[in-house]
């Protein structure tokens, strides 16, 4: 499904600020994957994602979601395979614009927009039930601009958009660690619905260890730009965070894990 | 006092024409979140086109629809420097404004002031808008429908339906979304480096129409025509927000504030015109004092007098 080559990626390449992100990235997900991503900061989880989203090209290696090549394909062309929700809940949509709208946007993903009417009497009411389902009262207010939600009725929100048309790939880049611990769980037990029910390639980061063992098929851990840690299976329904931690510092040769994973 | 309210017509018709240049400004610096410069030349390519075109036997309407295409391209050209060669918008716009001051003086054939011959009766009669026709249709020279308020009225209405309609189509909503929030775009799948070309063009079409309307009404293209137009474009937008944003939360209510801001505007000039008599080259300052002020106001409101935010927003989510 997802076919990462060897990626590489240096920031700021030449100056005193170089910083390689993805130092040889290699990642083969199945269709129906859900692979959870974890590791500290700087560690080059969320550039891993944005490499896939596109957001921009990578230096060396190649990207290929469903058979197609798509290492040099532009963002908004990516897009059609790819749906994504962001850490930031401001990123994922449009404040000015209405609920109904941003979904109308979300609803048009991967096709042309043409001169036909942005949003028609019966997507509303598809809107209103797929809205009912979230439970956030939302379905009475599909008028109301988005900049009035809350940040967590917004990832939610954000999420329903990434997965409206079904995407080859659902990317989650922290898209709790924003929120505050009862919406989080709220949010993270829609994602669990969502992918359950289309049973959707997902790529979710987390920062919560603990998340990472219990949601998906499969756990990987990033370190310097590199998969350090890659379990799936049996062996990753067994695995606790002590056990996780002490992996960890064998393969990076240091307890750096202990302050900068398990605080956050 | 007399000299006011005898020049009102007047300044109406004029406020209702930079009106529509207004909305063109609006959507750039309100739906696109660009400030586009290039309004200053555009204007002038628009009045420019039309004239010579007009002068030169073409017909009114293919004359205003080759001014309305020139001023899409000006829009194409700061566009493609913005997207395609990666320039800040504000500085896309001030290399095309400055480019087009050469190519409008070209357009004009090298001279900085084409007249439009309304000595000739039967060309007066062909125009759309004039300011003789402020004159004439309270004499009765010309029958009321004649008078530039009700014209200009008329496209300014148009304009704006066209408008609503089109930011209501798939791709217009798209466009929204680019000014709203283009990293959500992008990833919704739309090319905002189009968008926001095509925004731009729009935006500049409109602003060459206005100006080739103002170059009707007063008979004459003048290369320095545009000079200050973005400033009262935002004035315009300014004025119409800060009055009328309370009540207008509809689309097409809210471009129909621009136009009342643009001619509320131009009210205020008069009246500062007749009323004090005031040498008319200090307008330009009064113009840029004008807009700073009404920037600044709801600024310092939010700074200095915000009230405490409501709490309960995770409580909601």
């Amino acid at each position: 499904m997802l076919d990462i080559q060897n990626i590489y990626k240096t920031f700021n390449a030449g100056t005193v600020n170089e910083k390689t992100a993805l130092n040889g990235v290699t990642l083969h997900m199945n269709e129906g994957d859900f692979v959870t991503v974890i590791g500290g900061n700087g560690a080059g989880k969320s550039t891993l994602l944005n490499a896939v989203a596109g957001v921009w090209t990578v230096d060396e290696g190649s990207i290929t979601i469903g058979g197609v090549d798509v290492t040099h394909l532009a963002e908004h062309k990516r897009a059609q395979y790819i749906g994504r929700v962001f850490q930031d809940p401001m990123m994922g949509t449009a404040a000015t614009m209405q609920i109904e709208e941003n979904l109308a946007l979300a609803m048009r993903r991967g096709r042309p927009r043409t001169l036909r009417s942005g949003i028609t009497k019966a997507e509303r009411e598809e809107y209103r039930e797929l809205l009912k389902i979230l439970d956030l009262g939302l379905e009475d207010r599909l008028t109301s601009k988005v900049g009035l939600l809350s940040g967590g009725q917004r990832q939610a929100l954000t999420l329903l958009m990434a997965t409206l048309r079904k995407p080859q790939l659902l990317l989650l880049d922290e898209h709790t660690a924003a929120l505050d611990p009862k919406t989080a769980a709220k949010v993270l037990e829609a994602t669990e619905r969502i992918v359950g029910k289309d049973h959707l390639t997902t790529l979710m980061i987390t920062h919560n260890m603990k998340d990472a063992i219990v949601h998906g098929n499969r756990l990987i851990m990033m370190y310097n730009g590199r998969i350090v840690i890659d379990v799936s299976g049996e062996e990753k329904e067994k695995l606790t965070v002590p056990q996780l931690l002490e992996l960890f510092g064998k393969v990076s040769g240091s307890d750096e894990a202990d302050d900068t994973l398990l605080l956050s | 006092m007399m000299n006011f309210i005898g020049a009102l017509p007047g300044a109406v018709s004029q406020g209702m024409i930079w009106g529509i240049m207004a909305i063109g400004v609006y959507i750039t610096y309100k739906i696109l979140d660009v400030a586009d410069l290039t309004v200053d030349g555009s204007f002038c390519t628009g009045g420019a086109t039309f004239v010579v075109l007009f002068g030169g036997g073409v017909n009114l309407w293919l004359a205003l629809l080759a001014a309305l295409i020139a001023g899409m391209a000006t829009g194409l050209v700061t566009g493609l420097l913005h997207t395609a060669c990666g320039i800040p918008a504000i500085l896309a716009g001030i290399l095309t404004q400055l480019g087009l001051w050469s190519v409008n003086l070209a357009i004009m054939g090298m001279k900085a002031n084409v007249p439009i011959s309304i000595i000739d009766q039967t060309v007066l009669n062909k125009l759309l808008v004039s300011l003789r026709f402020v004159q004439g249709v309270p004499r009765g020279d010309y029958p009321v429908y004649r008078h530039p308020v009700l014209v200009v009225g008329l496209f300014t209405v148009v304009i704006i339906a066209a408008l609503y309609w089109f930011f209501g189509t798939e791709l217009g909503a798209s466009l929204r979304a680019t000014g709203a929030n283009p990293n959500m775009a992008r990833a919704q799948g739309i090319n905002t480096d189009t968008g926001k070309v095509l925004g731009l063009m729009i935006s500049n079409g409109l602003v060459a129409l206005s100006g080739a309307l103002l170059a009707q009404y007063q008979s004459f293209a003048d290369s320095s025509m545009g000079k200050g137009a973005i400033v009262i474009g935002l004035a315009a937008v300014i004025i119409g927000e800060v009055l009328f944003s309370k009540i207008f939360r509809n689309f097409a209510l809210k471009l129909l504030a621009v136009s009342i801001g643009s001619i509320i505007y131009y009210i205020v000039i008069q009246a500062v015109v007749s009323l004090s008599g005031i040498d008319t080259n200090y307008l330009k300052l009064i113009s840029a004092v004008i807009v700073a002020i009404f920037l600044t106001v709801p600024y310092w409101k939010g700074r200095y007098f915000s009230k405490p935010v409501k709490r309960g927003g995770t409580a909601n989510a």
